[in-house]
């Protein structure tokens, strides 16, 4: 890890201060939902799964079920009070399925227990009778049926025809990536417990307690006051604590309240793998059109995206793709058709990037090929396809927003110099040409990745700060804690306003009763939102402390004077009391020592029908280079070298930061290389995940970890009003990890005759590599 | 033997266990009856490591060296496992408020985040740091975290905490009063333990496990329960009456021989391959990708060889060697050649009241030479399932002929398999190219392997026969060997 270039604001603000839990962290004494004191009386709760895709459920016997010692209450979609859906927009996710099954391994009844071992015994015995129907598991399958769980979008922007009629180059080409399951460590999880008032309390592992609140009250047939969310930590979210948090709050709620007694519900890991949802896999179909440079003249691109049974989020998650079919690049003339394919598969939601690595994905390759059919460099290529530096000709994205921060060029500039790329370009390429059965291979890729909700009302938070009488600060917010650090900026930034020190700020759970109408900490909003409305809070608590101490100084201070700081306020020569003293002081005055904050993201606007506004606030930018080496026997390879290099603002936390950048890599490298989704394609099982555990489905370890990694933070204050001109950071460094995919692609390549295009499929595992290798290759030695 | 309580050490004292069904894991036990929390369940399959505790036992060393350190997945052991033992958990390391070097250091180092798969981290680094006076090489490290997920950091911060702990102010866990303790615990008679309606023996000489083992042909027998563990967390399975291996100790024995290596069928992975690498140094890269530490620590050579598995990686290699398996029933002992041991999917010889004894295995006759690698193929490097593993060993004389070639593969059949045709295609042939490019062909008529999760059917055929191209490069060619993936370093500018 590489000193931190950004300037220091304070004492606190650009400081690599350790995770607040960092020791709780360590010894085991950090508290995860299901380390928690149990109530007496509570009850665990399991699932019941189909075990067919597609089809009715022509008789379901739950006898065994029932009669299994210790089963205490089970549930069908007639037992749920309110309304059936657990789907965040559409109301299209039945939390229990009725008769119709639309996917292998949905719920189809639920139970609650004395114990979690006899709930997950229990289970097991039902007995199943489907009406079975052929499901639709793919793409392909679903695009025949016209199978759609939104319509298709079609747009298309500038003059493409024109444009493919006088360009002097044109290729096609197709490429396939895969999803990727979350695998945070702690599983789904949600613990309800009922209160006396016909209300009830809700302890949920999630991203999004505001949305838990509504769709278990929705459930429940009650009214959103009378459920309360709350989350203090989460072992690891990516987005699929979002929404896919909400059914298992639905079921513990629905099992509390009609039991009486507090459910608690966590999944197996094989449950939570087979029923929540996962990224988004896509394929892609392309025409490009380009001069002898390789600048883009047209593009025409179709693509689809497997959303699973249901909608979810996957509205949203295509529309960030559309913004992102661009990357780091111009496009002049883009027709584009994008499909949202209905697939008897779980239905996939958000993850990390939320549709915009898939989007940057396919322009990547198609940058890539056309530098291979042109001979020509591909970063070269890249890089001739930049948006302008200074906004101009060539800086209006398709989706109508002008780029007016472009730090790419600089960046990669920057990147292609540290990490020496062309002469390591040219010593791989001397390396490959006496070396028959490992081939390497590099590559170079940028990262341009929006930043605010494109749902422009999402981009808005809230928060809660107590100062009490003896000085000591409690901030409540919307944001959830999921290991990104979020509380600890937060704290670090209510910590500087008040020039407190740290231990003087505590940051309580989230809780829907004390911070209201909360957004999903999602978007890599977290920090930017939620910093800002604390920020607000605070600026309304010293403007009252700062008028009073005016007031105490018969106006012979001026407030807008008074000053903050080590743990002291002081204003001129006259007055300089601790913090705590003068909060005394104004407690006794009656001065309100507590206050809400709010903020909204300013200047953005998105027309989701047209795709067309400013849904960004800003982009974050970033470029990485990655060497890998490739054993052309087997299709084995290994990352051997990374160099990053990511623009993360002027960071609040340094160390925090380049943890999300360096996971975000190790995360998406997983996705386009190891971590393999894989479905039973027929038989009585069709449907059927079978990479629904980590014996069968491979994310990366320790030794997966580049033998070299240089991660370094590019110094660049946001030009918008962020807080404290950082930049939002939790996604767009998955995107880094681009590199990796392009690397195996150069190192596919060269053991390839010159300018064959490249099949290499995401995820890239040995046999995908394998088989990009031998696809036109005689297979004898 | 007589009833009693399971009895271990833990925080300072001896923990009785009484009432609790013998297969209840000691993860479940810790945090459900315990509220022991630090020690989180992330799969109950032995596959991410957050449940990760390290075991004390006394091994054959001198003074504080007697006290043996490892690191095991708690979810799949079941509570008799720890009988006898010393128990630590991620809340036994910080003491006085005091944390722990490898404690200390993750949170310099910024190594959680989340921090739920943390406390596995800090258990598997705590057994490095006892076992390592020294900071080990990066690969020795990934080793150690080989079973630890961690889906936030992407390690780096982790692998630099390590190295970092030891660059704190040494602190050995004081030993004596855990070797004294389990001193007391082994002279306690061995357990026979009931809880829950379900019974459990722990025979403590091979005599007590052949007599029980007759009198009980229908017992489960548990070893390392790496994969027994999982029938019982993932399928609900129950396993009726149990025979715990684990604390007969003529099943423990590793004798290395100029002539024969024999290991015990209880032998820990870890210790076995040991064995192996000394025995056959092409061993190491098996031993060193074969799943991850805690289950080769918890895991035994004859659980992996006895489960069958088509997918167990031990096989192919074992059989190439040549071993055999002994087979005790009662007093009477018999050697069957491994291939043979293997009749179909999860069927192997073994009898009613049969046990597993032991491997045996011999060096090659000396008037050959005799070469050997064993190839692992998988999605990642570390702790994945094969889709193909391949061992083979080919005797060539003094003319570069074959003279003997045993060339097996897992993951390309129901069982661990011998490649017939292939063998068939190399003996009395040249070791070389063309000898190498027939019996590529060939191979492919030896096997009809399944498309699944790890892979498709061509796949695995093409790499088969690629692997033995693999072999005759680095064996028998003249020419340059192409390097293994693991050996590369990036390029210099």
């Amino acid at each position: 890890m590489s000193a931190p270039t950004t300037s220091l604001i304070g004492e606190l603000i650009g400081k690599s201060i350790p995770h607040e839990s960092a020791r709780l962290h360590v010894s085991g004494a950090a508290r995860y939902i299901d380390d928690l004191p149990e109530a007496a009386g509570t009850l665990h709760a399991a699932a019941g799964l189909s075990t067919c895709a597609r089809g009715r459920i022509r008789r379901l016997d739950l006898s065994a079920v029932r009669a299994y010692p210790g089963v205490r209450c089970v549930i069908t979609a007639v037992d749920i009070p309110g309304e059936n859906n657990c789907g965040p927009i559409l109301h299209d996710d039945p939390i229990i399925a009725g008769d119709e099954i639309q996917f292998y391994g949905q719920v189809i009844f639920a139970i609650a227990a004395d114990t979690r071992d006899a709930a997950r015994q229990a289970v097991r015995l039902a007995k199943v009778e489907y009406d079975t129907e052929t499901p639709i598991l793919d793409m392909d399958a679903a695009i025949a049926a016209e199978s759609w769980v939104l319509p298709p979008f079609a747009m298309q922007r500038g003059p493409v025809d024109a444009a493919f009629a006088n360009a002097p180059h044109h290729l096609s080409g197709t490429a396939v990536v895969g999803g990727q399951e979350h695998f945070y460590l702690e599983g789904q999880i949600s613990y309800a417990l009922p209160k006396d008032d016909d209300s009830l309390h809700l302890l949920c592992s999630t991203q999004h307690p505001t949305e838990m609140q509504q769709l278990v009250s929705h459930a429940l047939g009650w009214r959103a006051h009378q459920v309360s969310v709350e989350i203090r930590r989460m072992g690891g979210g990516f987005g699929g604590k979002e929404s896919q948090s909400a059914q298992w709050a639905c079921l513990a709620s629905i099992l509390a309240v009609n039991t009486g007694k507090p459910v608690k519900i966590r999944l197996d890991r094989d449950d939570d793998m087979i029923a929540t949802g996962k990224r988004h896999g896509f394929q892609y179909a392309w025409q490009s059109a380009f001069d002898d440079s390789g600048r883009l003249l047209g593009l025409k691109l179709d693509m689809a995206s497997n959303c699973g049974y249901s909608a979810d989020l996957s509205g949203p998650v295509n529309d960030r793709t559309i913004c992102h079919i661009d990357n780091a690049y111009y496009l002049d003339a883009v027709a584009l058709n994008s499909l949202r394919c209905k697939t008897n598969t779980v239905s996939n939601t958000a993850f990390r990037g939320f549709g915009g690595p898939q989007g940057m994905f396919v322009i990547e390759t198609v940058l890539d090929d056309i530098a291979r059919h042109l001979g020509r460099d591909p970063l070269a290529v890249r890089q001739a396809n930049f948006y302008d530096v200074v906004p101009g000709a060539r800086s209006t994205t398709p989706y109508g927003m002008v780029v007016e921060d472009n730090v790419a060029p600089a960046l990669v500039a920057e990147l292609a110099a540290s990490s020496d790329y062309a002469a390591r370009r040219a010593a791989i390429a001397e390396f490959n040409a006496s070396s028959p059965v490992i081939k390497r291979g590099i590559a170079l890729t940028p990262v341009k990745f929006g930043i605010s909700f494109n749902a422009t009302h999402y981009n808005q938070a809230g928060a809660l700060v107590h100062v009490y009488t003896d000085g000591t600060v409690l901030v409540s917010h919307g944001g959830t804690e999921m290991g990104q650090g979020l509380y600890t900026k937060i704290r670090q930034i209510v910590a500087h306003e008040f020039g407190l020190p740290l231990a003087d700020v505590r940051l309580s759970s989230t809780d829907t009763s004390r911070v209201a109408n909360t957004s999903a900490t999602a978007a890599s909003s977290g920090a930017d939102l939620n910093g800002k409305a604390a920020q607000n809070a605070c600026l309304n608590i010293k403007a009252r402390l700062a008028a009073f101490v005016a007031e105490l100084n018969n106006a012979a201070v001026d407030a807008g004077k008074v000053r903050f700081s080590n743990g002291r306020v002081q204003a001129g020569d006259a007055y300089d009391v601790p913090f705590a003293e003068l909060v005394m002081a104004a407690y006794r005055a009656r001065i309100q020592l507590w206050d809400a904050g709010f903020y909204r993201t300013p200047k953005i606007h998105f027309d989701p029908l047209t795709k067309f506004g400013r849904p960004f606030f800003y982009f974050a930018y970033g470029a990485s280079c990655s060497e890998v080496a490739i054993d052309t026997l087997t299709g084995e390879y290994r990352v051997l070298r990374v160099d990053l290099l990511h623009d993360v603002g002027r960071s609040i936390n340094p160390a925090l930061d380049i943890g999300q950048i360096e996971g975000g890599f190790i995360q998406g490298m997983g996705w386009l290389t190891s971590e393999e989704l894989w479905w039973k394609t027929d038989g009585a099982q069709a449907g059927r995940l079978m990479s629904h555990a980590p014996s069968t489905y491979k994310i990366p370890t320790a030794s997966d970890l580049p033998e070299i990694f240089n991660v370094r933070l590019y110094d660049n204050a946001n030009v918008e009003d962020s807080i404290h001109r950082s930049k939002a950071v939790g996604e767009p460094p998955f995107m880094l990890a681009l590199s990796v995919f392009f690397a195996l692609r150069d190192a596919v390549a060269s053991a390839l005759p010159a300018g064959t295009p490249v099949q290499l499929a995401a995820p890239a595992t040995p046999e995908a590599v394998l088989r990009a290798l031998t696809a036109n290759q005689d297979k004898a030695p | 033997m007589s009833e009693r309580p399971i009895q271990f050490y833990f925080r300072g004292a001896i923990h009785r266990i009484e009432g609790s069904a013998p297969t209840r894991t000691l993860l479940q036990y810790l945090r459900e009856d315990l509220h022991q929390t630090g020690t989180k369940e992330g799969c109950a399959e032995g596959d991410c490591g957050a449940c990760t505790v390290v075991i004390g036992e006394l091994s054959g060393g001198d003074g504080e060296e007697m006290l043996q350190l490892r690191a095991v997945n708690a979810c799949i052991q079941f509570l008799p496992a720890i009988d006898g033992k010393a128990l630590f958990t991620v809340e036994d390391l910080a003491s006085d408020g005091e944390l722990h070097p490898v404690q200390q250091a993750l949170v310099d180092r910024h190594g959680s985040q989340c921090g739920f798969c943390t406390p596995g981290f800090a258990m598997s680094l705590f057994a490095l740091y006892e076992n390592q006076p020294e900071c080990p090489e990066r690969d020795e490290i990934d080793h150690t975290l080989s079973g630890n997920l961690c889906r936030c950091t992407g390690y780096r911060p982790i692998v630099d905490a390590t190295r970092d702990a030891y660059a704190l102010p040494r602190r050995p866990l004081n030993r004596q009063p855990v070797i004294a303790a389990l001193k007391a615990l082994a002279a306690l008679p061995p357990l026979d333990y009931q809880g829950n309606g379900q019974r459990s023996h722990s025979p403590r000489s091979l005599a007590e496990l052949a007599a029980l083992r007759v009198a009980l042909p229908d017992a489960r027998l548990v070893a390392g329960g790496t994969d027994v563990g999982l029938w019982v967390t993932k399928q609900g399975r129950d396993l009726g009456e149990i025979i715990h291996l684990g604390a007969v100790p003529e099943l423990k024995t590793v004798s290395i021989g100029r002539e024969r290596l024999e290991i015990g069928a209880g032998v820990t992975l870890t210790d076995a391959f040991a064995a192996l690498t000394a025995f056959e140094p092409n061993w190491a890269e098996l031993a060193r990708r074969f799943a991850s530490t805690p289950v080769k620590n918890a895991g035994t050579l004859g659980g992996n060889v006895a489960n069958g598995s088509p997918i167990g990686d031990s096989m192919p290699a074992l059989i190439a060697l040549g071993a055999r398996i002994v087979l005790q029933h009662g007093d009477s002992l018999r050697e069957l050649p491994l291939e043979d041991f293997y009749i179909d999917y999860q069927k192997t010889a073994l009898q009613r009241g049969e046990f597993v004894r032991a491997l045996r295995l011999d060096a090659p006759a000396e008037a050959l030479r005799r070469v050997f690698r064993s190839y692992k193929v998988a999605k990642r490097l570390d702790q994945d399932i094969s889709a193909v593993c391949a061992g083979m060993a080919v005797h060539v004389d003094g003319d570069g002929i074959i003279r003997r070639a045993r060339i097996a593969f897992g993951g390309m059949a129901a069982t661990p398999k011998r490649a017939v045709n292939c063998e068939l295609a190399l003996l009395g042939r040249p070791w070389d190219l063309n000898t190498v490019r027939h019996a590529m062909q060939v191979l492919r008529e030896d096997y009809r392997p399944l498309a699944d999760v790890r892979a498709s059917s061509e796949y695995r055929l093409n790499v088969a026969g690629n692997l033995l191209q693999r072999f005759w490069l680095e064996t028998g060619s003249t020419g340059q060997t192409p390097a293994r993936l693991s050996q590369l370093a990036p390029v210099q500018s």
